[in-house]
């Protein structure tokens, strides 16, 4: 039976901040920086609880990176915050060199990803940061789902050693994932096993996923259902086997299509067990202002452009 | 030649990381620092002959792979001489990344890689025969400064010009924040300052009054493209830093009893609540009279005809490598 329930409505932002707190309190070497969006990343309470292990930087994203790169010469694990876009794409250069190349101990923790940051518009909604963030060597990215996993996300990096992309939204979502669900890093998280069909998720598209999985089990398609948190390193395994079983994949994320998990599975895909894909995502597009139900809808991201893409996929391989 | 090395120089390197280990251990840093200073005392003569071997290492580097920066690094020779062999508080045997008590140097501009080579080798992170990997397939001694093949000495990637500031202006927190008194030092291009990520760093580092830094600009007035004057004016650095909150120093970086003073004065300068910057005066190319005072030699080697005539206004104090 696919049911997951639903335990309420929460931003993952907010997941983000839960977690920070409690990586603050079980590790005295964590500290935080800001660009002026404490409140957007939902960091106060950390500022509030270690003032001394908080980091103030003003609108200056690029000096951010790099003196977070230079807080982990001393021990420190720091973690900074400000929209993804500002996390990524202005200040790529430094995240390079500074913290990717140099093997820094660096958490990038990125709020207001995707379309689903509304009505600031295009300006604000990055739809590329997965794709840069994954080129660069030795860079790990995730993007949770709800609350939970974005909580338990926050704590599983603050005890890994390397730099992370971590990339979370605005809007309050349904909470379906488990708290005592674990989170390992690289592993996918296997939601339904079922024969048909794979439709692989992530971030908010993968609520959206459980819904097209429901309604294409109440027609009778047996859906696998897999939830990728972490786009790289990729659980190419868990991809490989589940496409070898159903035969047809669907990607569902809030990101292009160029750079983003559908072409990193995809490739996977291609090299180690060629699939009919479709792949739901934004497509070679900026986004607009909007809400963000009327923007997802817009843009293809619903869980009926899901479920389309299912029977899409299942005609092909016929 | 080979003498005075092993006499001092192994003295020096020997002895010192044993007793600068076991003082770190009791994690007493006053005491660390105490003992390296007077471990480390070295006449200005004594350091003066230091600077010509590594101006001579410079030139053979960069003519044996046909590239690299002689220019910036000649000029600076000077400065990290008195740094690495005077100044510092620092274990060259035993590298560690998070540095621990000890002094740090950031090296912003990275391109000026050679002289830094030079000196780390020479005061012992690595072997000087290391130097003749230079730029080389496979060699840790990479075009620009990096992490990334485990050179000792070398705590973060720089070259991609103004982002060494911040980084430092990072490492000088997490010592206060772990209680270490040491000093964080970093040398920036004057083109380099160009970058707007540098006065983001300089804002920041007065806000959180970031006392335990010592940057220096190496103001020789060169960049690529000709006189910083005409490529980008700099206007008045000393106003831009004093406005900007940083307590300014000025310093002549091709003498090396200057060198030494101003780099002391800077440090009695620190834990007042303000960041510390020297603006250090330096000839381009100092050192091999066709190399000085032109960006001519900022990114060019020396050919063999050249070669022999800059070794032949530079004295092998040290034995070549
Ligand atoms: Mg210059």
């Amino acid at each position: 039976m696919l049911n997951f329930e639903i335990t309420g409505s929460n931003d993952t932002r907010s997941g983000f901040g839960a977690g920070l707190l409690e990586a603050g309190k079980r590790n005295p070497n964590v500290v935080a920086l800001c660009a002026d969006l404490i409140g957007s990343l939902k960091m106060d309470a950390f500022l509030k609880e270690f003032p001394e292990r908080f980091f103030q930087v003003g609108i200056a994203e690029a000096n951010m990176m790099g003196v977070a790169a230079g807080l982990t010469i001393g021990g420190k694990i720091p973690f900074t915050g400000t929209f993804a876009n500002f996390s990524t794409g202005r200040v790529y250069d430094q995240i390079r060199q500074s913290i990717a190349y140099s093997g820094k101990n660096v958490k990038i923790c990125a709020s207001h990803a995707g379309l689903t940051l509304g009505e600031d518009g295009a300006t604000h909604q990055i739809l590329e940061d997965v794709g840069m963030m994954s080129m660069l060597p030795g860079m790990t990215v995730i993007n949770p789902c709800d609350y939970n996993q974005t909580k338990a996300a926050t704590l599983a990096i603050a005890d890994f050693e390397g730099p992370v992309y971590l990339r979370f939204g605005r809007p309050k979502v349904p909470i379906f994932v488990p708290a005592d669900e674990p989170f390992v890093i690289g592993k996918a998280w296997h939601m339904h096993h079922g024969k048909d069909v794979t439709i692989i998720a992530t971030g908010h598209l993968v609520w959206k996923a459980v819904e097209a999985a429901q309604q294409l089990e109440a027609e009778g398609i047996s859906v696998d259902l897999i939830n990728i948190h972490t786009i790289k390193p990729l659980d190419v395994d868990a991809i490989v086997k589940s496409a070898a079983q159903t035969g047809a994949v669907v990607t569902a994320e809030e990101h292009q299509l160029i750079g983003g998990l559908g072409s990193m599975v995809a490739q996977a895909l291609a090299v180690h067990q060629p699939t009919p894909l479709q792949m739901v995502g934004v497509n070679d597009s900026f986004g607009e202002s909007g809400t963000p139900e009327q923007l997802m809808k817009k843009y293809g991201l619903e869980s009926q452009d899901v479920y389309a893409a299912a029977k899409r996929v299942i005609a092909m391989k016929k | 030649m080979a003498l005075c090395r092993s006499t001092w120089l192994s003295t020096l390197f020997n002895k010192a990381p044993t007793i600068a280990a076991s003082a770190f251990s009791r994690c007493n840093f006053a005491a660390l620092i105490a003992f390296s200073c007077l471990y480390i005392m070295k006449s200005t003569e004594e350091l003066s002959g230091i600077a010509q071997q590594v101006r001579r290492d410079i030139v053979r580097m960069v003519h044996a792979v046909n590239s690299g920066h002689p220019g910036g690094s000649l000029g600076c020779t000077d400065y990290f001489v008195a740094l690495y062999f005077h100044i510092l508080n620092h274990r060259p045997d035993g590298f560690d990344m998070n540095g621990h008590g000890e002094d740090l140097f950031f090296l912003s501009n990275g391109h000026i890689s050679p002289v830094w080579y030079s000196v780390l080798a020479r005061s012992g992170y690595f072997p000087v025969s290391e130097l003749a990997t230079f730029r080389k397939l496979d060699t840790r001694l990479q075009g620009h400064p990096t992490t990334h093949e485990g050179l000792p000495g070398i705590r973060v990637a720089s070259g991609s010009l103004g982002q060494g500031l911040s980084v430092a202006l990072g490492a000088a927190q997490a010592k206060k924040l772990n209680g270490d008194p040491s000093i964080v030092y970093t040398l920036h291009g004057d083109g380099e300052i160009q970058e707007g990520q540098i006065w983001e760093a300089a804002m920041y580092a007065a806000h959180h009054k970031i006392d335990n830094i010592i940057s220096t600009i190496d103001v020789n007035g060169q960049q690529i493209d000709g006189p910083t004057e005409k490529v980008m004016s700099l206007g008045n650095l000393r106003a831009k830093w004093e406005a900007f909150g940083w307590t300014v120093c000025e310093m002549e970086g091709n003498d090396m009893a200057e060198v030494l003073k101003g780099l002391t004065h800077a440090k009695s300068l620190t834990g007042q609540g303000k960041p510390i910057m020297i603006l250090m005066t330096t000839s381009m190319g100092k050192g091999v009279d066709f190399m000085e005072g032109t960006p001519k030699w900022h990114g060019v080697a020396p050919n063999d005809a050249e070669l022999a005539n800059a070794l032949g206004q530079l004295t092998e104090t040290l034995g070549d490598y």
